[in-house]
């Protein structure tokens, strides 16, 4: 075809061009914002608007954040100060409030001398989440872990730590970024006792309560080795009975005895001195540690096949979604005592972490049975035909692939809860945002400081969610095994 | 061919039957449970009657039906100290379903503009929307509640600020609207020809022109169906739709325009009276703050659905309506939007439950809803703290089935019909 044409027109090119540039409105920066701000009219007057609303918070805010004042003992030194540097009239921020006072927003009334326990305790908690978290990759794991190490330790320096404290958090940091190097799951046992070690270490004490807490199940487990042989099922129950009695009534006499035998105690800290930060980590943490396996218990329970079961998941979760976390806290700051033989009352952290804990679950417990529900039925009947039995078909099939398709439900249901441990200042409890703000403004220095407070503690809520969620992201990715 | 298979003999039943066997365990298993929850109860509703008889209380809502002594600022219904503690509780009822409904609203709309703005081609909006979701997303809502009560309580200016010839502050909205530190006053609906009202008894009272609206939007709404399936049918049968905008916006819009002007109905923007505004309504603080609160917070998750549901529905579905030769905007109301909406209603519907629930921070800015009358000063006056909270929690959880239930029913609506 192209020969009889090559001979119907006089010219045709038999080389190449060589290639030219794009020109300019095609290449480069104009391009790009030819393509992504100014493609029509509807595209150009957002562009503008966007920028007009960029360009309006930076004029509302950017003086203000400019003329911040870090140093200074009170709001009308800051204002002084401002007044001075920037002339009369002009705004600015007074950060010197954090710097004053950030031990409250951070610690609450913990005693200062002993703010080095709480800053141990989380930075061990990193150790001790190592292995579930970061198992899979070296990578992360070091430099989470080195970070931790160097962050920790340094805190605990400059807050004044005891050397044997200090050596003993550098031998667990140093043994947890060894075993990172060679086999994480030797810090798995260390991340079993934590929770016990996190608590003694929060609320001091003696140390033989925790370690009777952990004799009760080391029982349980002696008499179900002796009776299994004969009869597994009455060995299960009997470990079982045996634990709780213990718990119920010896553990704490136990305790006390031999507490008096052989003191080994730390100076106790009453849950009213908790506040700030370290309150909402601390009922965050337990929250999202116990409400994830209730939350699997009661999605399963919800799923079963026994009618008495299924119907007490349903009502127990409808019951908890259908009410307001407030109305719960209050249940439990003012009825619990109803509820509970006359005479006991136990520590209101305790109670709240209850009520926020048995809240996240039934949420929980709604996104995993929407990852149980979405798993294909040939799972379940694969686990079936392969004789599992109903334990092992959940453990070994369902739950790992139902987990995983919930885990961005499941990590919302956690960023949700942590957000919401501010509601416990509706109890008296002094949560960062409203109760430790409120304090503070209680003293005559700091009187009408209202938005460096709220900054500080949303931006800190905002890092830990924040990174919640991208933490999430990444789980997924790595989770990932189909290839789309 | 059948061959005779030699059933065995049911074996005669022993007791670890009850465990081994799979007919019998799961019973097993569910009587003890039974067993076990009912000891549970029965514990706790024991304990309850020691303490109660210790304490010398009874459990009885005898209370709700004396005097309340209390004053609430926003009310809705008529309602004076001298009423009982079951209307002061009424009205924190409503005042819970006024935030709920009209949060859910503006978060429905704004987060349906940020979600949607969030997928736009353009570069520099998409950012700042993807910014505003994640700063909303990831920041408790007391915070929000609480900045946005203080902006309300520490910037603007006191009532008087307004007043004199050359005023500090003025008016917004073609001076409609005046904020103040205490409230916000906006104008109120004036009537010159008032119908009178509908006395419903327990001094309820609808006025005759809020019903005529009510019944002149509902018959509007009746006679939209009725045109669109004449058209439908007309279609069917033709070939060619009729066009039924100008009818369905007569339909729509004519009858309460026809009201408008039959009750002369106009604004009253309030005026500054003394101190304080006052013709208008001035609409506590709390109200507003909690408000704004809501609608940001919930805004950025609700944006976060739409854009999931809008992005859940595939390219080839658009791109098959342009084939046929569908114009883009029927292609987003009779293919995208339809698909869209399967994805977004359920977790919508959390939302608004969400949105409801968390009304009760209202206790944060001094808004008396359920949780501020019945659960606060009602539960503080009388002591009865186990009634009281066990009746909000009740009445909370009604509100959330009854929600949920309208909502399901919506959701069954455009939900894919399975055959």
């Amino acid at each position: 075809m192209s020969d009889t044409h090559a001979q119907t027109v006089p010219f045709v090119r038999d080389t190449m061009l060589p290639a030219a540039p794009p020109p300019d409105r095609q290449a480069g920066a104009v391009r790009w914002l030819r393509e992504n701000l100014f493609s029509g009219p509807v595209n150009t007057v957002l562009t503008i608007l966007g920028a007009l609303i960029v360009w309006f918070l930076f004029v509302t805010f950017w003086d203000w954040f400019a003329h911040s004042v870090w140093n200074a003992s009170s709001l009308s030194e800051c204002r002084e100060i401002i007044a001075a540097t920037w002339g009369e009239g002009a705004r600015g921020a007074c950060f010197a409030v954090i710097r004053e006072r950030w031990n409250q927003y951070i610690f609450g009334f913990y005693p200062p001398d002993l703010y080095w326990r709480p800053t141990m305790t989380f930075g061990l908690l990193m150790v001790a989440l190592a292995p579930v978290l970061f198992g899979a990759s070296l990578l992360i794991r070091r430099v989470v872990l080195a970070v931790t190490a160097v962050v920790t330790l340094g805190a605990m320096i400059v807050l004044g730590v005891p050397a044997g404290w200090l050596a003993f958090t550098a031998l667990v940091l140093g043994f947890g970024l060894y075993a990172s190097e060679r086999n994480i799951a030797w810090l798995l046992p260390f991340s079993v006792i934590y929770p016990l070690l996190g608590v003694w270490f929060l609320w001091g004490g003696t140390l033989w309560g925790p370690i009777f807490v952990l004799v009760a199940p080391v029982l349980g487990w002696l008499a179900w080795r002796l009776l299994a042989g004969r009869a597994p099922m009455l060995g299960a129950v009997a470990a079982g009975v045996v634990t709780v009695l213990f718990w119920l009534f010896l553990a704490g006499d136990a305790a006390s005895d031999a507490q008096g035998l052989i003191p080994l105690a730390i100076e106790p800290v009453r849950s009213d001195r908790f506040g700030g930060f370290l309150l909402s980590l601390t009922i965050g943490v337990a929250g999202i540690a116990l409400s994830l396996p209730l939350g699997i218990v009661l999605a399963l329970a919800r799923q079963s096949d026994m009618f008495l079961i299924k119907s007490l998941a349903v009502i127990f979760i409808e019951f908890i979604r259908g009410v307001p976390l407030i109305a719960l806290l209050f249940v439990a700051s003012l009825l619990l005592n109803y509820f509970l033989p006359p005479g006991t009352s136990f520590d209101i952290i305790l109670r709240v972490i209850i009520m926020v804990t048995i809240f996240a679950a039934a949420y929980m417990a709604e996104v995993i049975r929407g990852g149980l529900a979405a798993l294909p039925k040939g799972q379940y009947e694969a686990a079936d035909a392969l004789g599992l039995d109903y334990w092992k078909a959940q453990r070994l099939i369902v739950l790992p692939q139902a987990l995983k398709i919930s885990i961005p439900g499941i990590v919302s249901t956690f960023i949700g809860m942590f957000k919401d441990t501010t509601l416990v200042t509706f109890v008296g409890l002094y949560d960062p945002l409203k109760s430790m703000s409120d304090a503070v403004r209680a003293n005559i220095a700091w009187k009408g400081i209202y938005w460096e407070p709220f900054i500080f503690v949303g931006a800190i809520f905002f890092l830990i969610c924040f990174g919640m969620s991208r933490y999430s992201m990444y789980l997924e990715r790595r989770l990932q095994r189909d290839h789309r | 061919m059948m061959t005779d298979v030699s059933v065995p003999a049911n074996p005669p039943f022993r007791l670890s039957m009850l465990i081994h066997d799979r007919r019998y365990r799961s019973l097993t298993f569910q009587v003890i449970v039974f067993i076990l929850v009912m000891a549970l109860f029965w514990w706790l509703i024991n304990n309850t009657l020691q303490n109660l008889a210790l304490l010398g209380k009874s459990f009885d809502f005898g209370f709700l039906f004396q005097r309340a002594g209390y004053d609430i600022p926003q009310t809705p219904i008529p309602y004076t100290a001298d009423d009982t503690h079951l209307r002061a509780a009424v009205v924190g009822l409503l005042n819970t379903l006024i935030v709920a409904v009209l949060g859910c609203i503006s978060a429905t709309i704004l987060g349906v503009i940020v979600g949607v703005a969030r997928l736009s081609k353009n570069w520099l909006f998409a950012r700042l929307m993807t910014v505003f979701v994640e700063i909303f997303r990831n920041m408790p809502l007391l915070l929000w509640i609480l900045i946005v009560f203080a902006i309300f309580t520490e910037i603007l200016p006191p009532p008087n600020a307004y007043r004199g010839e050359d005023p500090a502050w003025s008016m917004i909205l073609f001076d409609n609207v005046a904020l103040t530190n205490r409230y916000t006053s906006i104008p109120t609906l004036g009537m010159t020809n008032d119908p009178g009202s509908l006395d419903l008894g327990a001094r309820i009272t609808f006025n005759w022109a809020t019903i005529a609206f009510v019944v002149a939007l509902l018959g509007g709404w009746f006679a939209r169906r009725a045109i669109r399936s004449r058209a439908q049918a007309v279609q069917d049968r033709t070939g060619d739709r009729p066009a039924t905008w100008w009818k369905t916006l007569a339909v729509m819009v004519l009858p309460s325009l026809f009201l408008i002007w039959y009750f002369g109905l106009h604004l009253v923007p309030p005026s500054l009276q003394g101190f304080n505004f006052s013709g208008g309504l001035n609409v506590a603080n709390g109200l507003v703050a909690l408000w704004l609160a809501l609608t940001l917070y919930t805004a950025a998750f609700i944006a976060e659905i739409v854009r999931a549901g809008i992005l859940a529905v595939s390219r080839g579905q658009s791109e098959a309506a342009f084939a046929l030769g569908l114009r883009p905007n029927r292609t987003m109301s009779l293919v995208i939007l339809p698909q869209a909406l399967r994805v977004i209603i359920p977790p919508l519907i959390s939302q608004y439950l969400n949105l409801t629930k968390n009304s009760s921070l209202a206790i944060a800015v001094g808004y008396m809803d359920l949780r501020g009358t019945l659960g606060g000063t009602t539960l503080n006056q009388t002591g009865r703290e186990l009634e009281a909270i066990v009746l909000m929690m009740l009445t909370y959880l009604a509100l959330s089935l009854i929600i949920s239930a309208g909502m399901n029913v919506f959701n069954a609506s455009v939900k894919l019909k399975e055959r």
